[in-house]
């Protein structure tokens, strides 16, 4: 039961980066690596903020997404205005992130077990009925990624989501709109790495601590998350690409948590996943044309 | 009035493979003008249209409209008064998204792409209204992704969407190319319908002799980046496909191909 909460607890968080990266992969067709610094960018800032400076844990989910929409707007300026390839653009933000990271939370590793958070506070104990205190992380991390996906989901429906999903689509026509293609680009990659430091900030409170090391391979949770979700939910058309992605996620930890549950090695966990991934693409690709000839 | 004055531009410049493409092109274009472009392959015409749009740059020269410069204008500035289609069907509309969802983005050009609900509903019979006339039952298929539709439908579409407010230019490059003839006949009277009602200044560049010739109030023929032939509305008038064919072939033929 506890392995089961656990598993959608952090599939629900890092489904909220997944939607991120969502929008880097698959809308604007851009490998964003700064997803490994934004992560751990909107989890130092929440540490600091709880821990080093005492503010309400609520503050830090604006908190984080403003922050991390600064640093997608950094990278969207890397890769625009001084052209540096997007790959490129991401590493160097992803490298200048780590010490802005371990600045930012003081050091490596910050607990802040003592304090409270979005999940242990007075208001959320009065509210909530006894029989489901056991349940309290788990829904409140559904109900902010629910809201994470419908803002979303508006966005995408709105003029500027409009030529967000049309830049992604075919960049000719956002010129021909009498639009600046570049500006579109960093607007997305703002919105893409705010969600990635919102589901850090609420990934540090659930650990109730920050961890430097807990980057390293977001993206490529992400990346996993959104193609599992995607080629899953391919054909399924009452279900929106959003809420597959999420789903995808929690997929996607399953599927870990499950090879951990098997009895494998924590450090053989990268591997693990590795594969997985690899097997999760080889699957997904349409490979009906080599079947034809 | 467009003019293009003293135009130079190399591709490559500096390299091996430097190409020189205009040496001081010039070229005037009136009001209300409909000029239909024809020439070889490789003569140009694509890269005229890429200087006018502000997609490529020039080494010199002056790109004026109504007398002032527009050389330093960035591309989507200029692209602001500008209707565009191109030869391949795919660059004038955005497949992943609807045809109501492209009419809408299409409509908004001009106006701030805010917050506000991408597609205004009270638009969409005034969206059929529009499409009914092309006659190809895209007024049935509004909420269909335009990545699914034929070559055809989507570049009728794309002319529709180029179209839709209000411009000062229209930039066709061999936009009937990629069609089957009969497609490419719809489309081109579709084309001459459009330009006719918006009184939009044109520039079509055509493979189609015969459409050069039909259509249009002026025919320019170009040749290894210059104007090698131009015709007024009266002179076109005597004109007829076959002399134009001759000139055509044997400036191919000078051309060696
Ligand atoms: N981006 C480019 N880089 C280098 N050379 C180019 C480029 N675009 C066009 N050219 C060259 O310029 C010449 C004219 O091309 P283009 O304007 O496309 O001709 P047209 O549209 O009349 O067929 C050709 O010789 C072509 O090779
Ligand atoms: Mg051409």
């Amino acid at each position: 039961m506890a392995l089961f909460l656990s598993v959608l607890e952090q599939g629900m968080i890092y489904g909220i980066l997944a939607l991120g990266v969502y929008i880097t992969y698959k809308i604007l067709d851009f490998p964003d690596l700064t997803v490994d610094g934004s992560f751990p960018f909107g989890a130092a800032i929440t540490v600091r903020m709880i821990g080093g400076l005492g503010l309400p844990a609520v503050w830090t989910l604006p908190a984080a997404f403003v922050g991390g929409a600064l640093v997608g707007m950094c990278t969207g300026l890397i890769h625009v205005k001084l052209k540096v390839r997007d790959l490129l653009s991401g590493i160097i933000m992803m490298t200048g992130l780590y010490t802005i990271n371990l600045w930012i939370a003081g050091t490596g590793y910050v607990a802040i077990f003592d304090k409270e958070n979005v999940f242990n506070n007075s208001f959320v104990k009065s509210i909530l009925p006894s029989f489901l205190l056991d349940f309290k992380n788990v829904i409140i991390i559904f109900l902010i990624t629910l809201a994470a996906k419908y803002l979303l989901d508006w966005y995408m429906r709105t003029k500027s989501g409009f030529l967000l999903r049309a830049v992604g689509d075919n960049d000719t026509i956002v010129t021909s709109l009498g639009v600046d293609k570049g500006l579109v680009k960093i607007v997305g990659l703002s919105i893409a790495n705010g969600l990635v430091a919102l589901s850090g900030c609420i990934y540090a409170q659930q650990q109730r601590c920050f961890e430097i090391s807990i980057g390293t391979g977001a993206v490529v949770i992400g990346l996993a998350s959104v193609i599992i979700g995607t080629s899953i939910f391919k054909k399924a058309t009452f279900i929106r690409v959003t809420s597959s992605v999420v789903i995808g996620s929690v997929l996607y930890k399953a599927c870990v948590a499950l090879a951990m549950y098997a009895g494998i090695n924590a450090n053989a966990i990268k591997l693990v996943t590795a594969a997985l991934f690899l097997l999760i693409l080889v699957i997904s690709t349409d490979r009906r044309r080599v079947k034809g000839c | 009035m467009l003019e293009l004055i003293n135009i130079t531009k190399n591709y490559n410049p500096g390299s091996v493979n430097e190409i020189c493409l205009f040496k001081d092109f010039n070229l005037k274009v009136s009001d209300k003008e409909f000029v239909s472009v024809v020439g070889s392959n490789g003569s140009g015409k694509t890269s005229m249209l890429n200087i006018i749009c502000g997609s490529i740059g020039v080494d010199s020269g002056q790109i004026l409209i109504n007398g002032q410069n527009i050389v330093k204008q960035k591309d989507f500035v200029r692209q602001r008064r500008i209707g565009r289609v191109y030869q391949d069907p795919s660059k004038g509309t955005c497949p992943g998204m609807t045809i109501l969802e492209n009419m809408s983005v299409a409509e908004n050009k001009g106006k701030p792409y805010n917050l506000r609900r991408g597609v205004n509903k009270a638009r969409i019979e005034a969206y059929r209204d529009m499409l009914r006339p092309l006659n190809l039952g895209l007024e049935d298929k509004m909420g269909i992704k335009v990545g699914t539709l034929s070559g055809g439908q989507r570049q009728a579409l794309a002319l529709l969407m180029a179209t839709m407010t209000p411009i000062d230019f229209l930039i066709l490059d061999e936009h009937t190319a990629a069609l089957d003839p009969k497609t490419a006949e719809i489309i081109m009277e579709l084309t001459d319908r459009v330009v006719r009602e918006k009184l939009v200044t044109t520039i079509m560049v055509t493979h189609n002799l015969r459409y050069a010739v039909e259509y249009g109030s002026r025919l320019i023929m170009m040749h290894a980046g210059n104007v090698i032939l131009d015709k007024s509305e009266e002179e076109k008038r005597r004109l007829n496909t076959d002399e134009i064919m001759g000139i055509f072939n044997r400036i191919s033929v000078e051309c060696g191909n």
